[in-house]
């Protein structure tokens, strides 16, 4: 039902959004498939202070709303889809989307990367009902309640940060006896008199004691092995993303994580197919980077499409 | 944005319109600041069109109905929840795709 592309970007964080821009720019025209995690990850932030023009920073979705527009204004075009299945044996590449299918002499791969979870089977149960992956989303239901943190990183101390605004305390809960994060988040985080930090722990179980609400989690010193429980009515699980690659498996190199492989700029190990960002960068993980590797990604397909007489 | 298959539910209407309907009943919890829900409306938007006459689809928000969405113990959103004969008789959790909507519709209607 879209025809035949130039150029199809799937996903529409940082990275496919630049691919757009360039790609758009270059007169291909490109489809963007935006997916259910339109705008990517910054869409769960709130200021982003690194993005470098903006002097005072930018709320996540600002910035998010404005790469969208600039790509449309060159004449990129949207879906607001979700891609099923690709089959990239043979050029053009068939992608569905929903319950349509369109075909493309060059493919973008921008899908990103998404929230990873403990794996607790009371996890899975409790989320929405006080375990969260967004704390923008939902810090809200957590006004005058003790929460907790899980993670070591920048997002787990950005949200701990940011869900001192609503909540009574915050404990960030950390496997090691250091962090991950940049020192300015560190900092910033030493500094909060609401955030307490629970070293060397890991978590055993999320508990509801019946009541299909959070109501605490039992811990465990992975040093002491002592046990205990920490009464909380909110979790919110930051302990890093894995790359939303399970439509490229067998079709693709991936590594052990299953990040795409790419080389010699943006390219994949099937001719025509491009990828960008987060889905294969696990170092990195900057919406700039992101944002650059998609220009790349796009000059790269301009180049394939010209080589191959577009 | 919402078209014209889609509903508003509220503390006010919920026990009526929801509760007691005579078909099931999805309902999605959401929120203006809530950048997850609004990247979700299509698919809302695309179920309510396609299930028109056999399940009402609407929308709560989280912020005006506080009743609702504590007696549901809604702690996150976007959460979708399916009624049928005013109980819960599935939900999911986060930005999902009409698909994943489609397979819990059809499971239960």
């Amino acid at each position: 039902m879209y025809g035949r592309r130039n150029v199809v970007i799937i996903g529409s964080g940082p990275a496919g959004l630049t691919a757009a821009l360039y790609a758009a720019r270059a007169n291909l025209t490109p489809l963007v498939i935006e997916g259910v995690e339109a705008g990517g990850q910054l869409m769960l932030t709130t200021a982003v202070e690194n993005f470098p023009g903006f002097t005072d920073g930018i709320m996540g979705p600002d910035l998010m709303a404005a790469m969208r527009a600039q790509a449309e204004r060159f004449g990129a075009e949207m879906v607001r889809g979700n891609v099923s299945k690709v089959d990239l044996s043979r050029a053009p590449f068939t992608i569905t989307v929903d319950e349509g299918m369109v075909e493309a002499r060059a493919l973008i791969i921008a899908t990103g990367a998404s929230a990873k979870l403990l794996g607790l089977p009371s996890e899975r149960r409790l989320m929405g009902h006080g375990v969260s992956t967004c704390a923008t989303c939902d810090g809200f239901f957590f006004r005058g309640k003790p929460i907790a943190v899980i993670g070591g990183g920048d997002s787990a101390l950005e949200e701990a940060t940011f869900l001192t605004r609503f909540a009574s305390h915050v404990t960030l809960i950390h496997r090691r006896d250091t962090l991950r994060a940049s020192k300015i988040m560190q900092d910033k985080a030493f500094a909060n008199p609401k955030i307490s930090f629970a070293w060397d722990t890991e978590v055993l179980d999320v508990q509801d004691g019946g009541g299909g609400g959070v109501t605490g989690l039992a811990l465990r010193n992975v040093k002491t092995q002592v046990e205990s429980t920490l009464p909380v009515e909110g979790v919110f699980v930051a302990i890093g993303h894995e790359p939303n690659t399970s439509l490229f498996k067998g079709q693709l190199d991936m590594n052990a994580a299953g990040y795409l492989i790419t080389q010699g700029g943006a390219k994949t190990n099937v001719h025509g197919v491009f990828a960008c960002g987060d889905v294969q960068d696990h170092i990195y993980r900057q919406a700039i980077t992101a944002a650059g590797s998609g220009c790349m990604a796009a000059i790269d397909a301009e180049r394939y499409l010209e080589h191959l007489g577009h | 944005m919402a078209s014209e298959n889609v509903q508003t539910y509220s503390d006010g209407n919920f026990d009526a319109d929801v509760l007691q309907a005579a078909t099931p009943v999805l309902v999605d919890f959401w929120a203006e600041w809530c950048g997850p829900c609004r990247a979700m409306e299509p698919a809302i938007d695309s179920v309510a069109a396609d299930y028109k006459g056999k399940v009402a689809v609407g929308k709560l928000n989280v912020d005006d109905n506080p009743s609702v969405t504590m007696k549901y113990m809604v702690r996150g959103i976007p959460t979708v929840m399916l009624f049928k004969g005013g109980q819960i008789v599935d939900q999911v959790v986060g930005a999902v795709d009409k698909g994943v909507l489609k397979q819990m519709l059809d499971r239960h209607v």
